[in-house]
C-alpha cells in the first residue's frame, strides 16, 4: 500500500524533471518555472495555515522579503550574474523566517477573522515599506546582475531548482505531518483550547509553524528575483500572490499533502495558457472563474478530500457485507 | 488523607455577575468529591478557574500543596490535574488514535515535542491499552468527529486519563448519555479510585453522585453552601432550598441585596 503510493510520488517527480526535457518552448518552461515556485509555495503556505486552520494572508511578505534578499544581496556584493547566485536562495528563506518570527509572535496572539486581517495589514506594512525605503529602489525596483545564459537554455536551471524546492517542502510536510509537531498543529486546528488543556504549548507550536512556512517561501521568492532579473514592489509583495496561495491550497484539499500541489498546479498552469490562448480581451478569467465555482459547489473541501472520499465510499459499499460486524459495535456505544 | 487540591475564598465576576463569590473546596487525596448545584451556581466557572482557562479575580488555588492560582492550562495539566468538559471537547478530524496522542505529551519540553517523531510503540500501546480500558478500542482508527455522543464522552475521558494526571475533573460526566453508559461511566471511575486516583464530578445527576461520592460539596450562587459526606448533603435542608428555590422568602431577599 505505501510503496504503491510512494510509487506515484516518484512517477509525479518523474513527469515534472522530464517537462523541459520533451517541451523545450522557452515561453512553456518559463510557465512550468512560475508554476513549480507558486506549488512550493502553496504547499508551504499548507504546511501552517492548512494543518492549524490559520488562514495567514500575508504569505507575500516573506516572498518579497525572499526576491528583496537575492536582489540586495547580489547587487551590493557585485555578485558575478550566474549559478553561483543560487547560493542565495537559502539565505532568502532564513531572511523570510527572521521575519516571520515577530510577525507570528504578534499576529498568532489572535484568531480566526482577526487573525486574518492582521496578516492583511503585515503585508501592506511591508509593501509600503518597499515602495517607500530607498535602499529598495522605491516603485522602480531592483534590477539584479544580469545572467547571460542562452535563451533557449536559460529557463532550465531555474525550473530545476524550483522543482527542488517543491521536492523539499513535500519531504518537510509529510514529516511534519507525521511528527508530534503535526499532531499538534491539528489539535490546535480543531479545538486550541482543548490542546492548551492536554498540555500542548499552543503559541509555541504555532509560531514555529507559521516561521518555518516561511522558509520556503523566502526561497521560492528568492529564486523568483533572480528569475525575473527586475523585481518591484507591487510585483513581490502582491496582494494578489497572498489570495492565490491559499485558493490553490483551498481548491486541491487544505491540510492534505497533494492538494495544494494539485491547486497550485492545475489553476496556474492553466491560468497561465489561458492568458496565453486567450489573449483577446477577458475571456479567460471566465473560464477560470467557472472551473474555480465548479469546484468549490461540488467538492468544497477540495478535489483531493473529495476523490478520496469517493474512493472510500466505495470500498466501504464492498464492504458493506461486513456491516454486521460493525452494527455489533455494542458496549460502548450509546447509540 | 491530605489534601490533594484546594480553592480558597475564589472569586470571580463577569462584568456584573459574580460567578463566584469567595467559594471553598477541597479534594481529598485519593477521594471521589462530588460538586453540585443548581444551574448558574458557578461549578463550572470553578472548573474554569482551577484548570487555568479563567483566571480569578481573588482567591488562591493549591495543588499538592503548592500555589498554582492563574497557571495557563497547558502548565496546570502539566502539573497533573486533567479535565473534561460538559460539552465534550474532542479533536473531531483527527483519529480516536491521534486524539489520545495529543495528550501523551504532557511532561516534556515545546522543542522536543515538536522535533521527535510522533509516538513511540510503548506510547500507542498505551494509548490502546486506555482505549480498551473505556471499551472504544475498535474505533481507534476512526475520525473521532464521526463518534456518537456517548462514545466521545468515553474518548474525552480516555484522552484525560492516558496522560495519567493526579486528579480528574470530570464536568457532568453522565450528562446526556444513556442508563447502560451512566453505570458503565460510574464503574470506570470506581476502578480508577481504587487504583489511587482522585475525582472531582461536577454532575446533575443525583443517584450518580449519591452512589460514587465519599464527599460532596452543594453550590449556590458562587459560593460553596455544604460539605459533606452523601447522606449528610441528602438531608440538609440548605441544600433543598438552593434546588427548589427556598421557603424562606425574607432570607432571599436578604441574600439577593448582599450579591
Amino acid at each position: 500500500m505505501l510503496q504503491k503510493k510512494n510509487l506515484w510520488w516518484l512517477l509525479g517527480v518523474a513527469v515534472l524533471a522530464a517537462f523541459p526535457l520533451i517541451v523545450t518552448n522557452p515561453s512553456d518552461t518559463s510557465i512550468g518555472v512560475i508554476t513549480l515556485l507558486f506549488m512550493a509555495c502553496a504547499s508551504s503556505w499548507n504546511m501552517f495555515s492548512g494543518y492549524s486552520g490559520y488562514i495567514a494572508l500575508g504569505s507575500s511578505v516573506f516572498y518579497g522579503t525572499g526576491a528583496y534578499t537575492m536582489a540586495l544581496i547580489s547587487i551590493h556584493t557585485h555578485m558575478a550574474p550566474g549559478a553561483a547566485m543560487f547560493w542565495l536562495v537559502p539565505v532568502g528563506g532564513l531572511m523570510a523566517m527572521v521575519i516571520a518570527l515577530p510577525f507570528g509572535w504578534i499576529a498568532l496572539r489572535v484568531r480566526r477573522h482577526t487573525f486574518v486581517v492582521i496578516t492583511i495589514a503585515v503585508f501592506f506594512i511591508f509593501q509600503l515599506a518597499a515602495i517607500n525605503f530607498s535602499f529598495t529602489g522605491g516603485t522602480s525596483g531592483l534590477a539584479l546582475p544580469f545572467i547571460q545564459w542562452g535563451f533557449s537554455y536559460y529557463n532550465v536551471p531555474f525550473y530545476y531548482v524550483a522543482l527542488g524546492l517543491v521536492i523539499f517542502i513535500t519531504i518537510v510536510s509529510a514529516a511534519v505531518r507525521r511528527s508530534r509537531f503535526g499532531l499538534q498543529l491539528l489539535a490546535i486546528r480543531d479545538d486550541e483550547d482543548r490542546a492548551l488543556g492536554l498540555g500542548v504549548k499552543v503559541i509555541a507550536v504555532k509560531i514555529t509553524g507559521f516561521t518555518l512556512s516561511a522558509f520556503t517561501i523566502g526561497m521560492a521568492g528568492a529564486v523568483y528575483a533572480m528569475f525575473v532579473g527586475q523585481i518591484y514592489p507591487q510585483f513581490v509583495f502582491d496582494p494578489v500572490f497572498d489570495i492565490s496561495v491559499a485558493l490553490m491550497a483551498f481548491f486541491g484539499g487544505l491540510g492534505t499533502l497533494t492538494g495544494p500541489l494539485l491547486g497550485a498546479l492545475v489553476l496556474e498552469a492553466s491560468q497561465q495558457y489561458l492568458t496565453v490562448s486567450f489573449s483577446n480581451g477577458s475571456l479567460y478569467l471566465i473560464l477560470f472563474g467557472s472551473l474555480f465555482l465548479v469546484v468549490i459547489m461540488f467538492m468544497p473541501r477540495g478535489i483531493v478530500v473529495y476523490v478520496k472520499d469517493r474512493l472510500n465510499k466505495s470500498a466501504m459499499a464492498r464492504a458493506a457485507v461486513a456491516t454486521d460486524q460493525l452494527a455489533a459495535t455494542g458496549a460502548g456505544s450509546s447509540s | 488523607m491530605t489534601t490533594l487540591l484546594k480553592a480558597e475564598n475564589i472569586s470571580r465576576s463577569f462584568g456584573g455577575l459574580k460567578a463566584l463569590n469567595g467559594c471553598n473546596l477541597e479534594v481529598e487525596k485519593g477521594s471521589i468529591t462530588g460538586l453540585i448545584g443548581p444551574n448558574g451556581s458557578g461549578k463550572t466557572t470553578l472548573f474554569n478557574v482551577v484548570t487555568g482557562y479563567v483566571k480569578p479575580d481573588s482567591g488562591t488555588v493549591t495543588f499538592d500543596g503548592a500555589d498554582i492560582t492563574g497557571y495557563e492550562p497547558d502548565k496546570v495539566f502539566a502539573r497533573g490535574i486533567g479535565r473534561t468538559f460538559q460539552l465534550t471537547r474532542i479533536f473531531a478530524r483527527m483519529t480516536v488514535l491521534e486524539n489520545m496522542l495529543v495528550a501523551i505529551q504532557h511532561d516534556e519540553g515545546w522543542l522536543r515535542g515538536m522535533t521527535r517523531s510522533k509516538s513511540s510503540k510503548v506510547e500507542v500501546d498505551n494509548a490502546m491499552e486506555w482505549l480498551d480500558f473505556v471499551g472504544i478500542t475498535r474505533l481507534a482508527e476512526m475520525d473521532a468527529g464521526s463518534l456518537s455522543y456517548g462514545q466521545r464522552k468515553l474518548l474525552e475521558l480516555a484522552y484525560v486519563l492516558v496522560a495519567n494526571p493526579d486528579v480528574v475533573l470530570l464536568d457532568e460526566p453522565a450528562g446526556g448519555v444513556n442508563l447502560t453508559l451512566i453505570n458503565q461511566i460510574a464503574d470506570k471511575i470506581r476502578t480508577l479510585n481504587e487504583q489511587g486516583k482522585t475525582f472531582l464530578i461536577v454532575e446533575h445527576n443525583m443517584e450518580f453522585v449519591m452512589n460514587l461520592c465519599h464527599s460532596v460539596t452543594v453550590m449556590n450562587q458562587g459560593t460553596n453552601l455544604v460539605t459533606g459526606n452523601p447522606a449528610e448533603v441528602r438531608s440538609n435542608p440548605l441544600v433543598l432550598d438552593a434546588y427548589l428555590g427556598g421557603g424562606d422568602d425574607d432570607e432571599e431577599v436578604e441574600v439577593a441585596a448582599n450579591g
